[in-house]
């Protein structure tokens, strides 16, 4: 992990949001080499398991304060799951005669598509600002940075599923806060937020990337999708515990995969070539 | 344009690799002549069917065919985004690319082979199947790949990205497969099945089983002659490149 600090000295001269100051002569710097100089920024990598949750909550308190002062995503989340359940209740509106036939369904694909308006911000607006660099530069492990902007993500996502049920529960007359939707709830959107936050800093780098994330993340996300859908749906049902116990298993067994995966891969994506 | 613009002359010269790529091509050509004839005329017809359904059943050759190309494809691409990820060797990224652009052809191959099959067999070109789910959203996914590394410009930042999202794309696919199975399934388990709701499912007779083998090893040819072809093309195309680089 440490020579991460080492790759990245050199940019230091060029980042603008970081305040360090740099010595522009080299031979004031000689007589006693300040730390920063002599590229010795020592990674606090000690401290255990609570340091280390530190430095997530760092990073996730960081985007959180931003969208509090910025309202930039939260809010476009929650006016979108909302306009998309009211379009989903219009288009079902003529033919579907129950409509708790149709609302597991109705739920996960706005929570789908409420997601990747999000995730496209959490990493396209460090790219706009020009902040990436400085949150690499952070002297954290790569992987606090990821699991700091799952967090966020979390929270956002989570945020705007509190709207969408009230919306739903109005439009299709189904209460759906019952504890296993809940659950169900909590879990998709773990596995679709930490998928989903690896690829969004994968899709920050390409052109189009706003319109690339959703066909890279949608196709990848259709297990979580099916086990969200049918634990919903036999909740929505009232059928059998054992089947319920089953999925949400299941979903949390994916959000184990996905979750290490993602965690192992993503050290990988900013090293410099 | 006088002669000392190009100082030699690049002569194109055959080596030994374009003749046995040759040789790998014209096998590969008498290997799915082979099956035609397997599939069509010798392989005896199911005697459990009658009329289109005994004449559709004859796709299932190129069906299974194209499907074990697509696997075989797809778990190359595995070997060569995982050992690319390691040595950072772009060959292998080569590799990753190539099948997975050949694995998309195959892929495609039996999604409509399997949708021509369908129609008279289970009376509709699609079901939600977990077998259908799985490929199509396969083929989507890899389909993305393509897609995702033309929009990265970097050389290296390509060959890592691509390879990292190829990684985790054929890593999911077995979790879709489960997930559709255990959603709902009709399609018979063709291979130490046990599945009782299966429309369908079939004993294979000594001649079609030996049409498969024919097919099975056809296929494999068939991937192996079109993935390395493409990959020593996206080696030129890469040296093209640096050329013309060098050349500015």
């Amino acid at each position: 992990m440490d020579q991460h600090c080492a790759v990245y000295m050199p940019k230091l001269i060029n980042c603008k949001m970081t305040n360090i100051s740099l010595p522009t002569d080299p031979i004031a710097a000689t007589p006693t080499p300040s730390p920063l100089a002599m590229g010795t920024v020592q990674m606090r990598t000690g401290g255990g398991a609570a340091a280390y949750l530190r430095k997530v909550w760092a990073i996730a308190s960081k985007d959180l304060r931003a969208e509090l002062r910025a309202k930039e995503i939260f809010s476009t989340m929650a006016t979108f799951s909302v306009l998309a359940v009211i379009i989903f209740g219009l288009a079902f509106d003529l033919r579907v005669q129950r409509s708790a036939m149709v609302v597991p369904g109705v739920l996960w694909v706005v929570i789908l598509y409420t997601g990747i308006l999000g995730l496209n911000r959490s990493f396209g607006a460090e790219v706009d600002r020009g902040s990436l660099s400085a949150l690499l530069l952070a002297p954290v492990d790569r992987s606090a940075i990821y699991f700091g902007k799952v967090l966020a993500n979390l929270v956002f996502l989570l945020a705007a599923e509190l709207i969408t049920l009230p919306a739903i529960l109005v439009i299709f007359n189904t209460n759906l806060f019952q504890t296993w939707v809940l659950v169900g709830l909590l879990l998709g959107t773990l596995g679709y937020v930490s998928v989903g936050t690896l690829f969004a800093a994968l899709a920050a780098s390409a052109r189009a990337r706003e319109s690339l994330l959703p066909i890279l993340l949608l196709p990848v996300m259709l297990p979580v999708f099916m086990a969200g859908l049918k634990l919903t749906a036999i909740t929505v049902d009232g059928r059998g515990m054992e089947e319920l116990q089953r999925w949400v298993g299941i979903l949390a067994a994916y959000d184990l995969i996905f979750l290490t995966i993602a965690f192992l891969v993503f050290d990988m994506l900013w090293e410099e070539t | 344009m006088s002669t000392t613009a190009l100082p030699r002359r690049i002569a194109v010269r055959a080596n030994g690799w374009d003749f046995a790529q040759l040789l790998l091509n014209l096998l590969t050509v008498a290997a799915m002549a082979a099956l035609m004839w397997a599939a069509l005329v010798y392989a005896k017809p199911a005697t459990n069917l009658a009329g289109t359904e005994q004449t559709a059943q004859r796709i299932f050759y190129l069906h299974m065919g194209c499907n074990i190309g697509a696997l075989a494809a797809f778990l190359m691409s595995l070997i060569g985004s995982i050992v690319y990820l390691i040595t950072r060797n772009l060959d292998w990224d080569r590799v990753t690319q190539a099948s997975i652009e050949v694995g998309t052809i195959c892929g495609i191959g039996t999604t409509l082979t399997g949708a021509i099959w369908a129609k008279p067999t289970w009376n509709t070109y699609w079901t939600w199947d977990p077998r259908l789910t799985t490929v199509t959203i396969t083929l989507l996914i890899y389909v993305a790949y393509l897609l995702f590394r033309n929009g990265i410009d970097n050389r290296q930042t390509r060959a890592r990205f691509g390879n990292i999202y190829a990684m985790f794309a054929f890593l999911t696919v077995p979790m879709t497969y489960y997930s559709a199975r255990w959603f709902r399934t009709i399609h018979p388990v063709v291979f130490n099945g046990n599945n009782p709701d299966a429309q369908g499912g079939f004993n294979l007779g000594s001649t079609m089983n030996q049409t498969l083998w024919v097919s099975t090893i056809s296929f494999c040819l068939l991937f192996s002659a079109l993935m390395i072809m493409r990959w020593r093309q996206l080696r030129l195309e890469d040296r093209i490149e640096a050329v013309r680089e060098e050349l500015e």
